[in-house]
């Protein structure tokens, strides 16, 4: 009886050691341990994934929906057949009228799949036989806060898990040096005074702390507090660190609290960082062609095109989900050239991106994701001119897509009716493209779940069904 | 989760088979939680996803559907049903991903071979009162009954040092003092109680226990949607410190939150209060839509009450009725109707709020009001003395009037502001009015100064301009707050040739000149300087006019000129509003001696003096008084004085508080919780359906009646759900695990009787939480050591029976608090608004609408308590975030407990961790006159309240020798380590030994047992 106490005071210091560890397993992971369920639950396809979030909403019917025969209704007001009575923003909802506004920008077709793409984005347009496209996302929310609050955590409500805290809840992390989900933002050149980003979007809710997105910082320390004090070397934190690693030991000898151990393992595991983190950051070493394909932003830290090298740099690192949040897409007004500014600051950078992980063979392993919160309205927010036109949030369809690991190539899935208004097939629900990325990276998303508030708490709240169409 | 987890290693470590299945089979302890967790789902309480039309949660409809035939579990179909081997016939079905543990089947077949006794749900039977037997701490009967039941003793009581340490971090918050240790060196006999009531005596204890309050009611600085821009609630905050310093009763402290505007005697601190139902989360966002937020904010509100007070999940019943609890979707919106008649804006920025004043703040309101009202009733008094005069001045004026005919009202094309401090608009009569913006605070560019940019045509050959600002608000016709304005410099251009043409002014006279700053300072050529320009202080109540003269007449009528103003006076020295005329009448175009009158005066002026009635006559006196120099002196008092009123009420600390509106807002049954279908019933504020309620006829329920239901002695949630979460304030973990949920899906209590009894005497001492707290804390199971024994881990690792206590790592807060205490850098002040204290730059880039760049304080804001740092929703202090303080976006129960690299990260190289060691260091070098081993003894004392081991003085001398040898080496290393913070160093310290002693500091900081009460 004795050694089976010996056990249980071993197996139970373990066990919170474990739980308080970012380390190697997550939380649920661990319940595989003992024999609770377990992720992932069947061979994954993906085991890391980079979204790329288009914080604002991009344009579809600019960029990846074609509505040509828009042209001939230019100026009309939007017919009620396909507005349907929908509700509008107070920002147009005032409006007389409600002007269908045709894309300024033309559309050809890419690579051997013909994908039809927009001049703004010749360099996604290249790798168009890598991606694919969704037309026909919807979404619940017509304002930024709540909406893009539901597509990062699956509710309206403040306060719920983030994707990344959800995989790093359930699958745990594959680097012992770096946080398992980590965040970078970058502003936008087409609207430098846009909408703002919360802590949120990468939180982790009710689950365990150590799931939050760690977001990496574009000026000062990459992760905040990561440096020593000035005056203070290596050497000296170091010892530092062996010394309070003695008094801990010590403590945990006399007194048996297993998150004494715990907490030396977190001090040791944040020196790590304290080199793997510049080592990561520091791009000094990439060969000039690799910058060049990123272009020349590449080397400015804090813009997208820095961010997406560092995305790459931290799946090679196998970091297990990385996000990119890009400000500015909100164009109720002068969109023609907003749009612009951002497709500049991204178009090159994302195709980079999906190049370079592939080069590597990463792309066999790695989910890429683009999109943004919801669409944009066909009508035009403001006055309609030659040379200029603004859009209004539009939930009830969008384009997103995706590349890499388990996804299919040049591809696209779902459609719009002519005025990019109305989904006419094969819509997919915020729901039902969590679910799916769940699926890609191993998980059944019925089955991961946090017990909160009496309720088996998901990502994909009760609803959620999987994409097969998209599926490789 | 925690405990099966453990189970199920038990059973594959040691074959053992769990806790036994009782004896005696217990529903509400043993059953409930399976029949919750796995059928109430579909076979519960709601009725919209009821499956098979079998409810398992009423023990009549379960038999009379064949689920269940007491006592034949083999001729139950429920049995049968979790035992199949069909797919098809299982429950729960395999796609619910919920299987049955073996132990859980045996528990309800065994149930329903003793009868299958059902029981209402624990939390909501009235608690009962266990009998105690005479002279027993109550606490420790019914702790140690339950021990001896599970064949467990209580641990012996800990030591002085360690007891001392744990009743200042739990009534506190703070570590003691060596000075206190000394004090308390012995506890034995009476001095144990001595130490409880000077404790809870301090002004901290208030502060200690505001922590988890306002978790609960999810207190911050910030509206938390979008632009999360601040709202003004901290004096809420010190209203809840206040509240538990003065011991208010539970039962009054519910009632001012929910209703203190309603309550009969209300006062500033009910109204404060009840700031509490302002708490919750708005939006200013460009685009909401009312009714969504409208429906956002009522569920925010119900959710709120059922987590702080009631302990339910009631946001389960927004969109359908609770599945696992007896909350249908009508109780939900029923709730949500009691705060119908709050006023507030449902888009938008809030209301500045009510002003809140201290006992010297209403001393010194009360004097500016006398002093005014004086003011005010001496100018208007009557004045025959001044008859003549008046006469002399309404022939003037009359004349005045009737040349104002050769003046052309100007039509402005545009107005702007150049800083957008003001907000400038031409309106549609022609006058250009402007009004300060309201977030010209949080923008950089804001300096109080701004320039008026306006267009207009003039007509052909004009010779003058007349600029008239026009009183139609108060305090003058100035915007800054003493009515004044000054004009530094008035130009007109003309585009000509692709470039701003001049037109020169000959001469610029006024009505008015305030001394020192005549009209002629307007056309100077000078726009930037404070002192230089027309201003009109002693004559702000009545309108005033600039008149430039033009050098030439003007021969363009097609051409659009700018007029541009500056006013470079900072405080807001604009003018309010303005009206432009021309005229073509020829030159000298000179200002009257007296302003021109408004048009009513003007009317009365016309009509004869004989045919003038009273209050006509009463009038002209007034607008005498306005202008007449002999009582130029009294108006600049006056003015002055409301200047002092205005300032002292713009600075004045204000709170938003509820206030009842009459016209209610509707609220309706939304069907799925959808805000766009209207086609819900209408319903009432009424109480939930299912808990025992007082009858109320002939009126309307309101939040007053919501308040007292909730802390009558018939509702059996609330003193439980408070008492279950005291428990875990000072035991680590409540007697029912889940603190947000005593409903279906929660834990029924390890101890029952206990948190009965508990609730039961809280009720009865009338809602006294002191005494809770003493009775608590004076008991051995408190007292016990938390150190545990190979046994009492095995036999409850996750010491949820009390039979010692528990050690865990401190809050937030309190790690901040704990260091700044040991470094002696703590300002113990109480209240006030929320400060600043070091944050890393551009932490808050990602915000918007507007920007804003965190400003760190300076002197004692930057050492406060943790509760009062900013508290940001969208991006909370990361110190505070790494150690789990929540964003306070929805009531928080329970703080995760974690341990992450984060936290090291802050503990080892945040500023205030850095500054507070290298402070702490000063210390052990200045108030400790020994050797190295004697000072690092002293800072032990210091730090932990005990002598450190032979080993542990090694090791810290060790690392000091270590570290001075480097410093020597390296004076410049040590210079840059005591930069960091704002203290400065004592001079006559030397700085390599400073340095050294900094990193020993920074290790006894740093110590788990540093940040661990045990």
């Amino acid at each position: 009886m004795k050694a089976e106490s010996f056990q249980l005071q071993d197996a139970l210091n373990r066990r919170i050691f474990l739980r308080n560890s970012a380390s190697v397993a997550g939380a649920a992971a661990l319940g595989q341990l003992m024999g609770a369920p377990a992720f992932p639950n069947h061979a994954p396809r993906a085991r890391r994934i980079i979204y790329l979030f288009q914080s604002g909403a991009p344009s579809q019917m600019d960029l990846f929906d074609p509505k040509p025969q828009m042209a001939k209704h230019r100026g009309q007001d939007l017919p009620e057949s396909i507005r349907q009575g929908q509700r509008l923003t107070t920002m147009t909802s005032g409006q007389k009228s409600f002007p269908v506004a045709p894309s300024m920008f033309k559309f050809a077709r890419h690579g051997r799949s013909g994908m039809e793409l927009s001049e703004l984005i010749p360099g996604i347009g290249g790798v168009a036989d890598e991606i694919c496209l969704i037309r026909s996302m919807f979404t619940e929310a017509i304002n930024h806060d709540p909406a893009i609050t539901f597509c990062q955590t699956g509710s309206q409500l403040a306060g719920r898990p983030s994707i990344g805290a959800w995989l790093s809840y359930g699958l745990g992390s594959l680097n012992r040096d770096l946080p398992a989900y980590v965040v970078m933002t970058s502003f936008g050149t087409g609207r430098r005074d846009d909408q703002p980003l919360y802590d949120r979007l990468w939180g982790s809710g009710f689950l365990p702390t150590q799931h939050q997105g760690v977001r990496f910082r574009n000026s000062g320390d990459p992760v905040l507090y990561l440096s020593n004090p000035a005056g203070v070397d290596r050497g000296m934190r170091r010892q530092m660190l062996d010394e309070l690693a003695v008094l801990n030991e010590k403590d945990f000898q006399k007194f048996g609290d297993p998150e004494t151990s715990a907490r030396v393992a977190q001090y040791e595991m944040a020196f790590r960082m304290q080199t793997s983190v510049p080592d990561l950051v520091d791009i000094s070493r990439e060969p000039r062609h690799v910058l060049d394909m990123y272009g020349p932003d590449v080397s400015r830290p804090g813009t997208y095109a820095a961010n997406c090298l560092l995305a790459r740099r931290l799946a090679e690192r196998d970091v297990r989900c990385i996000q990119l949040f890009h400000m500015g897409w909100d164009h109720h007004g002068g969109l023609p050239n907003a749009i612009r500014g951002q497709c500049q600051d991204t178009d090159r950078a994302t195709a980079a991106l999906i190049r370079d992980l592939g080069q590597r063979g990463l792309l066999d392993d790695t989910l890429v994701v683009w999109g943004g919160e919801f669409g944009r309205t066909i009508y035009s927010q403001g006055t309609l001119t030659e040379t200029n036109y603004g859009r209004d949030h539009h939930p009830r369809c969008y384009s997103l897509f995706l590349a890499g690991a388990g996804v299919k190539k040049g591809h696209v899935h779902g459609e719009t009716d002519d005025y990019s208004y109305n989904i006419v097939r094969d819509g997919v629900h915020v729901h039902d493209l969590n679910a799916t990325l769940l699926h890609l990276l191993g998980i059944h998303h019925e089955r991961l779940n946090f017990k909160y508030q009496g309720l088996d708490m998901r990502l994909t709240g009760v609803a959620g069904n999987l994409v097969k169409g998209i599926l490789a | 989760m925690r405990k099966s987890l453990l189970l199920i290693t038990l059973s594959s470590l040691a074959s053992a088979a769990g806790p036994p299945v009782p004896a005696r089979i217990e529903f509400n302890r043993d059953v409930r939680p399976i029949l919750s967790d796995n059928c109430f789902y579909c076979h519960g309480p709601d009725k919209g996803h009821r499956e098979g039309d079998l409810r398992l949660d009423l023990r009549d409809e379960a038999l009379k559907a064949g689920a269940i035939t007491p006592r034949k579990a083999a001729d139950s179909e429920l049995v049968n049903r979790i035992l199949t081997d069909d797919e098809d016939d299982l429950m729960p079905p395999p796609d619910s991903h919920k299987k049955l543990t073996p132990r859980q089947k045996e528990i309800l077949q065994k149930w329903i071979e003793q009868g299958a006794s059902y029981q209402q749900h624990w939390s909501y039977e009235k608690p009962v009162k266990a009998a105690i037997p005479a002279g027993r701490n109550p606490i420790d009967h019914l702790v140690q009954k339950r021990l001896a039941e599970i064949g467990l003793r209580p641990s012996p009581q800990a030591d002085a040092r360690t007891l001392v340490r744990r009743l200042h971090f739990d009534l506190l918050g703070l570590p003691p003092k060596p000075s206190d240790m000394a004090t308390w060196s012995d506890l034995s006999g009476k001095k144990y109680d001595e130490l409880v009531s000077t404790l809870m005596k301090s002004p901290h204890y208030g502060e200690r226990m505001a922590v988890a309050w306002l978790d609960q009611v999810r207190y911050a600085d910030t509206i938390g949607y979008h632009s999360d821009n601040p709202h003004n609630v901290w004096p809420y905050r010190d209203y809840v410190i206040r509240s538990f310093n003065t011991n208010k009763r539970f039962d009054r402290f519910t009632i001012e939150q929910i209703a203190g505007d309603l309550m009969p005697g209300a006062n500033q601190e009910t109204r404060v209060g009840s700031a509490f139902n302002r708490l919750l989360l708005s939006t200013e966002e460009g685009g909401a839509q009312a009714k969504d937020y409208e429906q956002r904010m009522l569920t925010d509100r119900v959710r709120a009450i059922g987590n702080a007070w009631m302990g339910q999940t009631t946001g389960c019943a927004q969109c359908h009725d609770h599945k696992f609890d007896p909350i249908t979707m009508r109780d939900f919106y029923q709730l949500g109707a009691f705060f119908a008649d709050i006023k507030e804006p449902i888009l938008g920025r809030r209301e500045p709020g009510m002003m809140v004043l201290d006992a010297e703040g209403e001393k010194k309101q009360a004097d500016i009001s006398g002093r005014l009202a004086a003011l005010q009733a001496e100018f208007a008094r009557p004045r025959p003395e001044l008859a003549a005069a008046q006469s002399a001045w309404e022939r003037k004026a009359l004349e005045a009037v009737m040349s104002n005919g050769a003046w052309l009202p100007l039509k402005p094309l545009t107005a702007t502001s150049l800083k957008k401090n003001v907000n400038l608009k031409a309106d549609k009569d022609g006058i250009v009015r402007g009004v300060i913006d309201k977030k010209r605070d949080e923008r950089k560019q804001n300096d109080g100064t701004d320039t008026y940019m306006i267009t207009a045509r003039l007509p052909k050959g004009a010779t003058g301009i007349r600029l008239d600002a026009l009183k139609e608000k108060s305090p003058g016709i100035g915007l800054a707050s003493n009515g004044n304005f000054a004009l530094s410099e008035a130009t007109l251009t003309v585009a000509r040739n692709q470039k701003q043409e001049k037109l020169p002014v000959l001469l610029a006279s006024a009505t008015f000149e305030q001394r020192g700053f005549p009209a002629k300072n307007t056309i100077d050529g000078i726009s930037d300087q404070k002192l230089n320009g027309w201003a009109v202080l002693g004559a702000t109540g009545a309108d005033q006019s600039l008149y430039l003269e033009l050098a030439s007449p003007h021969d363009d009528e097609k051409a659009v000129v700018t007029f541009t103003l500056s006013f470079a006076h900072d405080g807001n020295h604009e003018i309010a509003s303005l009206r432009l005329s021309a005229t073509t009448a020829r030159p000298p175009v000179r200002a009257p001696d007296i302003a021109l009158p408004d048009r009513e005066v003007a009317a009365i002026l016309r009509t004869p003096a004989d045919k003038r009635s009273d209050p006509q006559r009463k009038k002209l006196a007034e607008a005498y008084r306005q202008i007449a120099p002999e009582l130029a002196a009294l108006r600049t008092k006056l003015a002055m004085t409301e200047k002092e009123k205005a300032d002292f009420e713009a600075a004045a600390p204000k709170c938003i508080v509820s206030v009842s509106d009459t016209s209610k807002r509707t609220v309706r049954i939304l069907p799925r919780g959808n805000w766009m279908d209207e086609s819900g019933e209408v319903v009432k504020a009424a109480l939930p359906g299912y808990l025992p309620k007082p009858k109320v006829e002939g009126r309307d329920l309101t939040r007053l009646d919501l308040a007292q239901w909730l802390v009558s002695k018939d509702n059996p949630l609330t003193a439980r759900n408070v008492m279950n979460r005291l428990w875990k304030q000072f035991f680590g973990t409540g007697l029912s695990k889940v603190l947000d949920d005593l409903g279906a899906q929660g834990e029924p209590p390890v101890n029952p009787a206990l948190l009965d009894w508990l609730a039961c005497e809280f009720m009865d001492s009338g809602w006294d939480l002191q005494h809770m707290i003493r009775l608590i804390v004076t008991s051995h199971a408190y007292r016990q050591v938390s150190t545990s024994t190979r046994e009492l881990t095995a036999a409850d690792p996750y010491n949820r029976e009390c039979a010692r206590q528990s050690a865990f790592r401190l809050d937030a807060e309190l790690v901040r608090d704990n260091a700044l205490s040991i470094a002696g850098l703590l300002v113990p002040k109480v209240g006030g608004p929320s400060v600043k204290p070091y944050q890393p730059e551009k932490y808050w880039e990602n915000l918007n609408f507007p920007t804003r760049e965190w400003q760190n304080d300076s002197g004692e804001g930057l050492y406060r308590r943790g509760l009062y740092t900013w508290w940001q929703r969208t991006f909370l202090h990361p110190s505070l975030l790494a150690f789990d303080a929540p964003s306070r976006e929805e009531c928080t129960a329970e703080r995760n407990r974690s341990n992450i690299p984060q936290q090291a990260l802050v503990l080892l190289n945040d500023p205030t961790y850095v500054e507070a060691a290298r402070t702490f260091a000063a210390r052990i070098l200045t108030e400790c006159n020994n050797d190295n081993a004697g000072r690092i003894e002293w800072a032990v004392q210091q730090a932990l309240q005990r002598q450190p081991t032979a080993e542990e003085s090694k090791t810290l001398s060790m690392l000091y020798n270590r570290q001075l040898a480097d410093y020597q080496k390296e004076p410049a290393a040590a210079e840059a380590l005591l930069k960091t913070g704002a203290t400065p160093v004592s001079p006559g310290l030397n700085k390599p030994e400073l340095a050294a002693m900094t990193h020993v500091a920074r290790v006894l900081l740093n110590l788990h047992e540093t940040i661990t009460r045990s």
